[in-house]
């Protein structure tokens, strides 16, 4: 045990988080409060949360924000229904919101998303369709309002704060 | 056929509760079943596909030390493996039959790409997609 890193999680709690995860996947739309994803886990709300982001590598309410992306994204793709349908099918309270997360998160608009979407035709069938939608997950390793902040600088030219 | 693929394992957190889930609740037969010592080889099959099989193995001694072992059960728990793929001809049947034997169900079936998928999980946390067979 000479690894320096935070100890090892219990296979059984990681189980019980597992399935935390797997409520927010079956049913991004709707709402997941620490207090719901805590009860399906079994395990307090005062630890939930750090116990998903040691298991998962990303805190609970950021996973919800990227499979919600990544639902939206699939909506766009293979479906015609309007942007406003998806972002309330996808459960984004307001337009703006969703607009304004999606392109932080893709660093692009939705409508553009589907546009690309489109010219880029190609065979999904041949993937299981859940595969597919796994490898096209937004990759949101930092939290939002971060990628915000480092599009901001990159805008506003070199940063004057100290590297490092 | 005489030559191919006879068994991919999985790894599972217990043997005899692995057995009960894929033999009671999926319909698999088992195929294998020896110990000598704390090992224990344990395969299980589809009873459509008799020239594969499944095996159901448990991290630990004395293939795998105890620190590699833990992380093993804790990928497994993670639902970190490789995802499974299982055929069936009605994919809404299969899944109130297995829904009915209290099988975890991670999404029920959808309609989608000409087919219906559900997808499942093992006690262990394997994960399963459940595809209907396209006619």
């Amino acid at each position: 045990m000479s690894s320096g890193g935070p100890p090892s999680q219990d296979p059984e709690l990681l189980r019980r988080l597992l399935r935390a995860k797997d409520r927010m996947d079956a049913a991004s739309h709707e709402d997941w409060p620490v207090r719901r994803l805590a009860h399906v886990s079994g395990v307090s709300e005062a630890h939930f949360a750090r116990s998903f982001k040691q298991a998962f590598g990303i805190p609970p309410h950021r996973y919800l924000l990227t499979r919600r992306i990544e639902r939206a994204t699939a909506l766009l793709r293979d479906t015609d229904q309007p942007i406003t349908e998806i972002a309330f099918d996808t459960g984004w309270e307001s337009l703006g919101t969703f607009g304004r997360t999606f392109r932080d998160i893709t660093g692009e608009s939705p409508s553009a998303i589907r546009a690309q979407a489109r010219a880029a035709a190609h065979e999904p069938d041949r993937v299981p369709a859940c595969i597919l939608s796994a490898a096209h997950r937004p990759d949101l390793t930092i939290a939002v309002s971060e990628k915000r902040r480092l599009v901001a600088d990159d805008i506003n030219g070199p940063s004057t704060k100290e590297v490092l | 056929m005489s030559q191919g693929v006879e068994v991919v394992g999985l790894y599972v957190r217990d043997h005899d509760e692995a057995l009960a889930f894929y033999v009671e609740k999926l319909g698999f037969r088992v195929h294998t079943d020896v110990r000598n010592g704390d090992y224990r080889w344990l395969t299980v099959q589809h009873p459509d596909q008799p020239s594969f099989q499944l095996g159901l193995f448990t991290p630990g001694p004395p293939v795998l030390d105890a620190e590699t072992a833990q992380t093993l059960r804790a990928i497994v728990a993670k639902g970190a493996m490789p995802p499974l793929v299982l055929v069936v001809d009605d994919c809404r049947a299969a899944h109130d039959r297995m829904h009915a034997r209290g099988v975890e169900f991670t999404q029920e079936p959808i309609d989608r790409y000409g087919t219906v998928d559900a997808g499942f999980r093992d006690p262990s946390g394997n994960g399963w997609k459940m595809i209907q067979a396209r006619r």
